[in-house]
């Protein structure tokens, strides 16, 4: 145990950052989730430290750290940066290795990415300068309503019809929401609208790239449940979704890692 | 970056050498000189010399007949994205109620009609607008309200898209208006026309581009000699003086030093690993960034479907029959012509060039180059194996381009070649 070389990878997202630390046998030994906040070193450190620690390892006992995400360039302890596109490939390959195309929806942007042999990127699309469809938009309609994210998915699967959102844009599609409340619309229908609308948009651009199978679903947006339940209904079957799905692209960066 | 026309706000850092790029060209003080010489003049033109401001697509040889000092807007467009003016301008014309969605050209243009911001220091006034709807429909109307706005004539050079063959009829028509213009253009010139001098012009013009033809056809070698971001700015003679002794001769040096680089190995990109293709209209801002950015990685772009647009249909310039062939040159232009056209070129260009990825840039503002880009990525990453990426941005309007969502796609865009 004592000779083990140990791996780590570190997300540092707009929303929050990840760490995931294994072993050189490739199992994950600890992982932590911390606010990125206004201080991306700082979310990274803290996460760093918050790994370790469950880990039970200094940080002299990791071999080797990649960054990825937005604020991969700010990370101050890394070795290498590497897109979160390799990343959550990678990670989503090794978990599900009957993958064929990762959806991740974050914070800040949402990809479709076609996974070859070996968890190989073969191709990707990623939205637009848009916040729509990403998980900002899904925490902007939820602290509308008050509600968190979770409770979202929970109560959407409760909808008896989706209220159609025309709106593309996350500020317009809020004010749609508004009027939809005014009007006394159930919560619920108007949710699994808006869920409606960020998995269409969504799909429109996986059809770039091809649904290949099987599908993962990566990011924070996986946790909602109202999500996943249209996704599945798109592919016409199950997909598959790790229990803590936000932390895949800090486990691709520790994966990769430990390959190079 | 092209021209230090002008000093604005704070001082520049002088370049410093790239460890990741090979020595500058020696041409670029020529060229420099050039421009700066080409707009510095313009100043005085007025009341010298009939002016007219000419879109890049329309048949200028014909307007040298009559003298006309030529301004190219959407060079000058160039000019301003590069010295990073563009959203400045461009507001300058949403101020007065055109749409942000309208080309940033255009917007430009406008935005200097309407309150003469430039980098150029002063643009002169033109007698007559001159424009060619091969390149988009845009031109015509933005060129209709700069006629509607300073009450003067407007010529349009109307050329039917190809949709599969260019068709008798077709030529004929478009010869006929080159006839028609001549009157027009010597009652705004106040000079005759003359045929001999047409057939120098064409001659002095072909020369010209063939030539540029030449100066890109150097960057077959392996390594390159120059990037398509130093082709980009060594574009600005074939665009704006065409048809000019001036251009003719300033390829002539520039090959000559290209070729001297080929025979000594010089590279641009010092370890050139990757051989790229851009398609669309350069992003100007990002020009220094980009060419260390893909300098940094080994990668070099050798070929462009845009800096080609000058050179692929100029063998059909014939000094013999002027009309007919100018008609054929200005009609099959790439964005006049159909997209199986566009295809094909793309694919012998990534054979010509050994072409291992292409970078397309989908460009806000020019939608007759933007459309059919994703089928056409497909398309070539299908047959030929090379990989691709889309990135969205414009090329002068730099608010609606996301540094941090292309950066990602460019980087992972490097992973995948890497990981080949």
């Amino acid at each position: 145990m004592s000779d083990m070389d140990y791996f780590a990878g570190v997300d540092t997202g707009s929303l929050s950052t990840e760490v995931v630390i294994i072993d050189q046998d490739l199992n994950m030994v600890a992982y932590s989730i911390e606010q990125t906040g206004s201080d991306p070193i700082a979310a990274s450190e803290a996460a760093m430290d918050n790994a370790l620690s469950k880990a039970g390892i200094t940080r002299d006992r990791i071999k080797k750290i990649i960054a990825t995400g937005y604020g991969r360039i700010s990370v101050p302890f890394a070795d290498k940066k590497i897109t979160e596109i390799s990343c959550h490939a990678a990670g989503a390959y090794h978990l599900f290795p009957d993958t064929g195309t990762v959806v991740d929806i974050g914070g800040q942007d949402s990809k479709v990415i076609h996974v070859g042999p070996g968890g190989k990127v073969l191709d990707f699309a990623m939205n637009d300068k848009c916040a729509a469809g990403t998980g900002r938009f899904l925490e902007v309609m939820a602290s509308t309503f008050g509600l968190s994210l979770d409770e979202m998915g929970e109560l959407s699967l409760k909808a008896k019809e989706a209220m159609p959102i025309s709106s593309v844009c996350t500020v317009f599609a809020e004010s749609e929401v508004i009027s939809l409340i005014a009007q006394n619309k159930p919560r619920e229908n108007i949710i699994l609208g808006l869920h409606t609308a960020i998995v269409n948009r969504v799909w429109n651009m996986a059809q770039t790239v091809g649904i290949h199978p099987e599908l993962t679903m990566t990011g924070g947006v996986a946790k909602n449940r109202g999500v996943v339940a249209l996704f599945e209904k798109k592919v016409g079957r199950p997909i598959h979704v790790y229990k803590e799905p936000q932390i895949i692209g800090a486990l691709g960066a520790a994966l990769l890692a430990s390959r190079s | 970056m092209l021209l230090g026309l002008q000093k604005r706000g704070k001082k520049r850092k002088p370049s410093r050498p790239n460890p990741f790029l090979g020595p500058p060209l020696k041409c670029t003080s020529r060229l420099r000189e050039i421009m700066t010489k080409h707009y510095f003049l313009s100043r005085y033109a007025k009341g010298a010399m009939p002016i007219a401001w000419v879109s890049s697509g329309a048949p200028v040889e014909l307007l040298r007949v009559f003298d006309f000092y030529t301004v190219y807007p959407e060079n000058h467009g160039a000019l301003c994205g590069a010295q990073k003016m563009g959203p400045e301008i461009c507001q300058e014309a949403e101020r007065h109620g055109y749409h942000s969605d309208l080309c940033s050209y255009a917007r430009i243009d406008l935005g200097h009609a309407f309150s003469g911001k430039t980098p150029a220091g002063k643009l002169p006034r033109p007698d007559l607008l001159f424009c060619s709807n091969n390149i988009c429909q845009t031109i015509l109307y933005w060129f209709k309200e700069l006629s509607h706005y300073w009450r003067i004539p407007l010529i349009l050079f109307d050329t039917p898209y190809n949709f599969e063959d260019i068709r008798d009829s077709d030529i004929q028509y478009m010869a006929d208006q080159l006839e028609e213009m001549i009157p027009t253009l010597e009652k705004v010139s106040g000079r005759k026309f003359s045929q001999k001098r047409l057939e120098q012009f064409i001659e002095i013009g072909k020369d010209s581009s063939r030539l540029w033809g030449e100066v890109l056809a150097t960057l077959k070698a392996r390594p390159a000699p120059m990037t398509i971001f130093d082709a980009f700015v060594h574009l600005a003679p074939i665009v704006s003086l065409r048809g000019l002794p001036v251009a003719k001769e300033y390829y002539e040096i520039l090959l000559e030093e290209l070729q001297d680089r080929v025979r000594k190995g010089i590279a641009a990109v010092k370890n050139e690993k990757r051989r790229l293709l851009w398609d669309n209209i350069a992003v100007w801002f990002k020009l220094r960034d980009w060419s260390i950015l893909f300098a940094e990685h080994g990668c070099n772009f050798v070929a462009a479907t845009y800096t080609n647009a000058w050179v692929e249909t100029i063998h059909y310039l014939d000094a013999r029959s002027p009309f007919e062939s100018m008609a054929k040159v200005y009609s099959l232009v790439i964005l006049n012509n159909n997209l199986k056209h566009r295809l094909n070129l793309m694919r012998q260009m990534i054979k010509d060039y050994q072409i291992d990825g292409l970078v397309i840039h989908s460009d806000r503002s020019c939608k007759p180059y933007s459309v059919g880009q994703y089928d056409m990525r497909r398309l070539l990453a299908e047959d030929l194996g090379v990989k691709a990426v889309v990135i969205e941005a414009d090329m002068t309007d730099s608010r609606v381009y996301s540094e941090e969502q292309t950066r990602t796609r460019l980087e992972a865009f490097f992973e995948a070649l890497e990981n080949e």
